[in-house]
Formats: C-alpha cells, structure tokens, sequence
C-alpha cells in the first residue's frame, strides 16, 4: 500500500498537500459548478442583447452580481484543483513546482479581478 | 520508497501501452474540456473586467469575442461546457458508487454524449441571435 500511495513530489509550491482535501474540494466545487453554471448560461441567453447598456444593467443588480462573484470563484477552484492534476501527470522533474506556482497565481490574479470587476459593476460604477 | 523508484514512475494514463476503448476516449475528453473550460474562466473574467472599465473597453473586448474565429471557440466552449458538466455528474455519481460495472459505464458514457449534443444544439439556437 504505501508504495502506491505516496504523495506526489511536488515541495512547497503544492495549493493542496493532502490527496483527500484535493478530492474533497473538487467534489464540492463540482457539485456547486452545475446549477451555478446553468444559472449563468441562461443568465447571459436571456439578456435583450450583449451590449455595455445591458450587461452592466444585468450586473448594476446585487444578486445577480453575487451569483456571478460565486459561479467565477467556484469556476476558478474548480479549474485550480483540475489543472494541478493534469499538470502532476504530465509536467515531470523540477518544472512541476515552477508550473503549479505559476498557475495558481493565475487563479489567485483572476479570482482577485473578477472580485474587482463585479465590485465594479454591482455598484453601477461601470462607466 | 526510495527516490530512484519514485522518480521513474510513469505518467499516466499509458497512452502508448492501453487500446484506446469508448470509454478512455471519455475520460479524456473530460480533460480536455475541462482544460478548454479553464481558458473560458480566464476569458470571462477578462470580459467582465472590460465590462467594468467603460463602454469603450466593452466595444474592444465585444469586438475581438464577436470576430468569427472566436465565435466558432465560443460554440466549441459552449459544447465543452455542456459534455464536461454532464461528464460530471457521471464521475460524481461513480463517487457515489453508482453504475461502476463497464457496461454500465459504457451506457452512462452514451447518454452523456447524447445529453451533451442535444444540450448543445438546442442551446446554440438560442444563442444564434447572440451569434448572428
């Protein structure tokens, strides 16, 4: 058992050391993502159009803003802990910790302006 | 385990050793639309940044997603989305313990694929007025 269970080496760059918490919290983003995602698909269907009136009138709404602050976060968790997995498979050797570094703070930045934006928006400070 | 075993591991999934089968075929496009999907996490972050920067940012950002080779991405994504949510629930219901046996998960694996077509044609007709 514990030669096929070792830990992957990955040093301090890992977001996630622990294999279970990885899969708890992929679990929960994937069970969050489908009603969040269907929500926002629809969401963006049903506006009139895709201009700027529109869009930041959809987003000038609290709730709707919230929802759209919740469904990117839990999108970007999700695309976290996916990501890091592919690249545990197929980034061999010393590149893995420098590739996992660099894509966790994509998500961070990302997850930080989207923050930023719906901030924005919500207060209708959209242009 | 020593390090010299640990090192020579290795990468998964075998590509060269399996006789690709449907349901390899699945799991793989799992990967790849989830990979797909993180880059549109990315690109709807960058649009709703240039939605809160102005109306002027908006038309730029409208312009390069409303350009044809980005529309043909966009309703690839919209695709991608549908079979990776679908796909998902398939591996959240394996988690659950459910429908593990290979026919069944040949089954599971075909009405997946059927849910994500049908999905996808009917959203993308209500999409096309965004589209056109």
């Amino acid at each position: 058992m514990s030669a096929i269970n070792q830990p992957v080496a990955h040093g301090k760059a890992a977001p996630i050391g622990h294999a279970t918490r990885h899969w708890l919290y992929q679990r929960t983003s994937s069970i969050a993502l489908p009603p969040l995602g269907l929500w926002f698909l629809f969401a963006l269907l049903a506006q009139p159009d895709l201009g700027h009136a529109s869009v930041s009138a959809w987003l000038a709404r609290p709730l709707q803003a919230a929802l759209l602050l919740l469904f990117t976060w839990c999108a970007l968790w999700h695309s976290s802990l996916g990501v890091q997995v592919v690249v545990e498979d197929y980034v061999p050797g010393r590149r893995r910790a420098a590739t996992l570094r660099v894509l966790r703070l994509l998500h961070w930045a990302a997850a930080i302006a989207a923050g930023y934006a719906l901030w924005q928006l919500a207060l209708g400070r959209a242009g | 385990m020593p390090e010299v075993t640990r090192r020579d591991r290795p990468l998964s999934p075998h590509l060269q050793v399996y006789r690709l089968a449907f349901t390899t075929v699945l799991s793989g496009l799992h990967r790849l639309t989830g990979l797909a999907l993180s880059v549109c996490s990315l690109l709807l972050v960058g649009w709703l940044l240039a939605a809160a920067r102005g109306p002027g940012a908006y038309a730029v950002a409208h312009r390069i997603l409303a350009s044809l080779p980005m529309r043909v991405l966009l309703a690839a994504a919209l695709v991608a989305f549908w079979y990776h949510l679908f796909n998902g629930l398939r591996h959240l219901a394996w988690d659950a313990g459910l429908g593990f046996d290979q026919s069944a998960a040949r089954r599971s694996g075909g009405l997946v694929v059927a849910l994500a077509a049908l999905a996808s044609i009917l959203t993308l007709a209500l999409a096309w007025r965004h589209f056109a």
